[in-house]
């Protein structure tokens, strides 16, 4: 009797640790994320009546949605796997023997640090029609492209994508390049294996599991570029350069509840669908490197 | 032997001058920032004007289509950051913003932060697993979902428009219980269980043990949150409608049509508390960075 009471208190007392931020996180975060469940599936929120998955079906037809999701989704595809090749290929370089390392570290560290709010005017000087880029281009002959107001501006949310991300994600490779025990490509050396096998089948294995992480960051740092794009071109950018958090912005203006929230749970299971998979792809990859 | 050894040190010396010329690109945004600022307002008239046509068409005051980005001033100025200090009281209150929104957020979430990431590391549980995978869940949701329910719930508190409105869900903000768990798991147990023997109760073990032992840990998360926070942009344009009240990081996207002539200083003023942070404590950001890789804990 006495030690269930001492195991009770035990107990107890661990859970005092956690309950000023499990209490915060259920009040902030998950109480009223089923509030916005539960308004998903409902009419409106005054007479409430019971739709189903109707809000769904027309946020699905919505053309701001469906614009946002498919420009979101377009340059993600390139500036992801773009900027996790990139930075793999600087943290090798930087791990290699050459001058000034930590010189090039606090390089590409700098837009990591530096408010994106200090630099916009000199992407817009860059950007602009009568712009710096513009005037490189012509050097070579090329038409002058208006950048922000056309189907190039993929391309400045790229590089701006590739400008943020990249020294974090170079960081996190470095530290795990530093991680791969050196024995195992002492031997495979020694046994004869060319730089590309070693490479391909021992360093890419232990990365693998950074890789993966460092892909899932990538993918929600380019759910977060509203940013630049909204410092950038303010609240009515160019087409090409609509994304998911304008609509959220113009959603949340006009009030509409429903399509708020069908879109945040949609996006939501989106996040843990490609979250789940990711996931799943490192266990497969990365097993029989593990401790 | 020698011509293999050679052979490396040409590779060597191109992939510096590649990464070289990179990282000179990465730097030239900040670098003209603060060159700019130093100019004089009719020099950025001069040189930007034609960017800011629409805002001031009667004034014609550039001399071609141009823009000219410009390195080095032609003459060095202290007239913009003067007007920013002095003359424009109203860009020293967006920055002031900034200041009373991130600052108790980062100092709260991290207090918080330690003692739950005490919890989580110190006493396991399936439980407690839960509850932590769910955090890194949460944590790696992006704005456009937890926006939405942050929105809700300071509605239905009656805090929406306030400051409170993003101070309380950023203190509460699951990145650094992530990230200080994972820390505080690499902790041995048995200097716990040392402390234990000697009659330690957790507090002061938590206190004197596990804070101490942490404490750079500490620095790299504060950092990390730091400048998140200092960046924002998405949650003051949807929980504050005051505009009085923004942080400078939106207001900065509103005042380059206006007064190009000192939205470089105010852009340099912006960036200096980070840049700071950042000279003084990039071993800790670079700490910070590492310890988030790897969702596992």
């Amino acid at each position: 009797m006495r030690t269930k009471k001492r195991k009770w208190k035990q107990i107890c007392k661990e859970w005092l640790w956690l309950l000023p931020s499990v209490a915060g996180v259920l009040i902030f975060f998950v109480i009223p994320f089923l509030v916005v469940i539960y308004y998903s599936v409902l009419d409106n929120p005054i007479f409430s009546n019971f739709v189903g998955l109707e809000n769904y079906a027309k946020l699905l037809q919505n053309a701001a949605f469906l614009r946002a999701s498919r420009n979101t989704a377009l340059y993600s595809v390139i500036a992801v796997p773009l900027s996790v090749v990139l930075s793999l290929w600087l943290a090798f370089a930087l791990n290699a023997r050459i001058p000034g390392r930590s010189w090039l570290r606090t390089c590409f560290l700098c837009p990591l640090m530096v408010p994106i709010a200090s630099v916009v005017l000199v992407w817009q000087v860059i950007f602009h029609y009568h712009g710096t880029l513009n005037q490189i281009t012509e050097l070579f002959g090329a038409a002058p492209v208006d950048w922000l107001k056309s189907e190039a501006s993929y391309l400045v949310l790229t590089v701006l994508f590739l400008w943020k991300t990249l020294g974090y994600n170079m960081i996190l490779f470095m530290s795990a390049i530093a991680g791969i025990p050196q024995d195992i490509i002492e031997v495979a050396e020694l046994e004869g294996a060319g730089r590309f096998y070693t490479f391909l089948h021992i360093k890419l294995r232990y990365l693998s599991p950074s890789i993966l992480f460092v892909t899932i960051l990538s993918i929600i740092s380019s759910f977060k570029m509203f940013r630049e794009v909204y410092l950038l071109t303010g609240d009515y950018p160019y087409e090409t350069m609509y994304l998911l958090q304008h609509f959220m912005n113009n959603t949340f203006n006009s009030l509409d509840y429903q399509k708020l929230s069908s879109a945040a749970v949609l996006l939501c299971l989106v996040m843990i669908l490609i979250i789940g998979l990711l996931f799943l792809v490192e266990k497969k990859f990365g097993e029989d490197v593990e401790e | 032997m020698k011509r293999k050894q050679l052979r490396r040190r040409v590779f060597n010396a191109m992939i510096f001058l590649f990464a070289a010329a990179a990282a000179l690109l990465f730097i030239m945004p900040t670098l003209l920032t603060i060159s700019n600022a130093f100019m004089t307002e009719q020099e950025i008239n001069a040189n930007y004007g034609a960017m800011i046509e629409s805002a001031s068409a009667d004034r014609k005051t550039y001399i071609s289509e141009e823009l000219n980005l410009k390195f080095i001033p032609d003459m060095v100025s202290l007239r913009q950051f003067g007007s920013v200090l002095f003359k424009s009281p109203e860009y020293l209150l967006k920055f002031w913003n900034s200041v009373i929104l991130v600052v108790p957020i980062t100092l709260f979430q991290l207090a918080l932060a330690s003692v739950t990431a005490y919890g989580f590391a110190r006493f396991r549980g399936k439980v407690k697993g839960i509850i932590f995978f769910s955090y890194t869940i949460l944590m790696l949701m992006p704005y456009q979902v937890t926006l939405v329910p942050n929105f809700l719930v300071s509605e239905f508190l009656g805090i929406l428009g306030t400051r409170w409105a993003i101070i309380l869900p950023g203190i509460f903000s699951p990145f650094s219980v992530f990230l200080l768990t994972k820390v505080m798991r690499r902790i041995p147990t048995a200097y716990y269980e040392a402390a234990r023997l000697d009659g330690a109760g957790e507090i002061q073990i938590f206190r004197h043990i596990c804070l101490p032992l942490s404490r750079s840990a500490m620095m790299s998360v504060g950092l990390l949150v730091f400048i998140d926070y200092w960046n924002m942009v998405e949650q003051p344009l949807i929980l504050l409608k005051d505009e009085a009240k923004y942080p400078l990081s939106v207001f900065l996207s509103q005042i380059n049509a206006g007064d190009v002539g000192l939205a470089f200083a105010v852009a340099v003023v912006y960036m200096v508390p980070a840049l700071l942070l950042f000279l003084y404590g990039e071993e800790y950001l670079v700490e910070g960075i590492t310890y988030s890789g790897g969702v596992k804990g």
